[in-house]
């Protein structure tokens, strides 16, 4: 399983080693918000409550959309040859979602080194932070790697889903605007989103508070999610039929 | 050591399509020894690559049986998978890595270590000629590259058991050469056992030691492409005269046999044609008939397959 699982994450990770700007070019859209956004924000949350949200952010839309590469690999004939290899079918999802750790994290530093010349001070508990991050980005992955194969040879549905569903989490975690001065069911449905929680703990970790509630309930969001992204994953991956 | 390498016993495959139960494939009973190179002929359709999917382990049978290098397709996927190789319709190799990257994590995917997946995919690279592009991005290469990187992935295990599907689907004609050139070759150096689709009539008579016609998700024929000819279909022997008259008075000499009308022209089909012709052209002289053109053609798959099903499999595929 192991030796399946490298094979699968080195293959994943090659096209990205080959040609790191690539990386790069993925990030626009955190960029956009911290240079177009972040000045509108009021005084009082600034970039040390806004930079954490926005790393979230980037976990949320790159790992998110990483099922869009397996679709293109499902409609071009290397899923299906990697299906009648002898390779685990397990390892065919968690190589690829774990593969989802090295763009997030790349992504995550160079938020965090763009913004400190304007001001944005991490405290070492973010080393954490990216721990945490680094297991949601598993899970977001998965899901969206089972989206994928859910879609079939559908694009559009992969794409439609993930953009429906993309959106309401990004604001209902309060990546953007804080929540809690909105209407009580907002911050009920808030409350229902996983990411939230992880946005919580990263902005505590991220300034200094590494012991609290909230970054409990932030590592268990992120256990949570990987837990029922690679299940739901090797689920599909296993059925998966070509 | 088996010498059976694929046995299906009543395989079927049923797909409900809106409420619509359609049989893919009915109860196919396939044998292919060791050795064999095999082609499923059959218009799109038919159920060929249906029936390959099921022996590669990506589609479950609806019912049946099917063993495969000696493993049960449906309980013993991992032996199959490990046993065969697969060239499927589209590429192999990922669009956005390089075919080096490519051959080597297949290889490893096939247990070889690194350093023999290193060196055989040197082997296939320089055997498919593919040393210029092997370390580009693969989709920047040309259709026939593609398909020459594919059936390096598909060989990098050197597998005992082969399967293509429409293998030459999309290839201009040189390439198509170049591509069955490279089956053969490796069908005589290894003896790897080949199992193939296609619905190229020239392709499976110029490749496979037999065929095997598939209509409807059924088998209609199985044999060596000479045998099929032989029992399902005569030489065609074409005649052209000059005028109506001529034609007229010609079709009373036809020694029996019944003679199909186009235009100016009459065609028999008959067992034996060269010696036939000579003993028409004898019986025209005598009656005075004039015959402006004869010809006499070997019977073809499509011959064959016109036999069988009253379709002609060329039209199929235009249609």
């Amino acid at each position: 399983m192991i030796h399946d699982t490298t094979i699968v994450f080195s293959r994943e990770l090659r096209p990205v080693l080959r040609d790191p700007f690539s990386v790069i070019f993925t990030m626009v859209q955190p960029l956009f918000f911290l240079v177009l956004f972040s000045p509108l924000l009021p005084e009082e949350t600034g970039l040390q409550w806004f930079v954490p949200g926005m790393i979230v952010m980037s976990c949320l839309f790159g790992a998110g959309s990483t099922g869009g590469n397996l679709l293109f690999e499902m409609q071009t004939g290397s899923h299906e040859r990697m299906l009648v290899s002898p390779l685990r079918r397990s390892a065919l999802i968690v190589g690829r979602a774990l593969k989802e750790i090295v763009p997030t994290m790349v992504h995550s530093v160079l938020i965090i080194a763009i913004t400190i010349p304007f001001g944005f001070r991490p405290h070492a508990g973010a080393v954490f932070g990216l721990l945490l991050l680094a297991i949601m980005c598993v899970g977001l992955g998965a899901l969206s790697y089972s989206l994928a194969l859910a879609s079939k040879n559908k694009e559009w549905i992969f794409w439609a889903v993930q953009q429906t569903i993309s959106f309401p989490l990004l604001l209902l975690a309060g990546m953007l605007l804080p929540i809690e001065g909105g209407p009580a069911w907002l911050q009920f449905l808030s409350k229902l989103n996983p990411l939230s929680y992880l946005v919580n703990a990263e902005r505590e970790l991220f300034n200094g508070e590494v012991f609290t509630a909230n970054v409990g309930l932030g590592l268990l969001a992120a256990v949570g999610v990987a837990a029922l992204g690679l299940w739901v994953g090797t689920r599909q991956m296993r059925h998966a039929v070509a | 050591m088996t010498d059976t390498m694929i046995r299906t016993s009543a395989l079927t495959k049923r797909f409900t399509v809106k409420k619509e139960t359609v049989e893919a494939v009915r109860g196919l009973d396939l044998r292919v020894m060791r050795g064999e190179m095999v082609a499923l002929l059959g218009p799109n359709g038919a159920g060929k690559s249906t029936t390959l999917r099921m022996l590669t382990t990506l589609l479950p049978p609806t019912s049946g049986e099917a063993e495969v290098a000696g493993f049960d397709v449906v309980t013993r996927q991992r032996e199959v998978r490990a046993r065969i190789g697969y060239i499927g319709q589209g590429n192999g190799a990922g669009h956005s890595q390089r075919g080096r990257d490519e051959l080597i994590s297949q290889g490893r995917a096939y247990g070889l270590s690194v350093a023999d997946a290193r060196r055989r995919a040197q082997e296939l690279i320089d055997s498919l000629d593919l040393g210029a592009v092997a370390d580009r991005v693969v989709s920047s290469l040309s259709g026939g590259q593609r398909r020459r990187l594919d059936i390096a992935m598909g060989l990098i295990h050197a597998p005992e058991l082969l399967f293509l599907d429409e293998p030459s689907t999309g290839l201009d004609p040189q390439n198509r050469a170049n591509l069955q050139e490279h089956v053969v070759r490796m069908h005589a150096e290894h003896g790897t056992t080949i199992v193939l689709t296609t619905h190229y009539l020239d392709e499976a008579d110029a490749l496979a030691d037999r065929v095997i016609v598939i209509d409807h998700g059924k088998l209609i024929a199985d044999d060596t492409p000479e045998r099929l000819k032989a029992d399902h279909a005569g030489d065609r022997i074409t005649l052209t005269f000059d005028s109506e008259d001529e034609l007229r008075r010609a079709e009373g000499h036809t020694l029996g046999i019944t003679a199909a009308r186009t235009g100016l022209t009459l065609t028999l089909r008959a067992d034996g044609g060269r010696h036939l012709v000579q003993k028409l052209m004898r019986g025209f002289d005598e009656a005075g008939v004039h015959v402006s053109a004869v010809e006499v053609a070997r019977p073809t798959l499509d011959d064959v397959f016109l036999a069988l099903t009253g379709r002609s499999l060329r039209e199929e595929n235009q249609a």
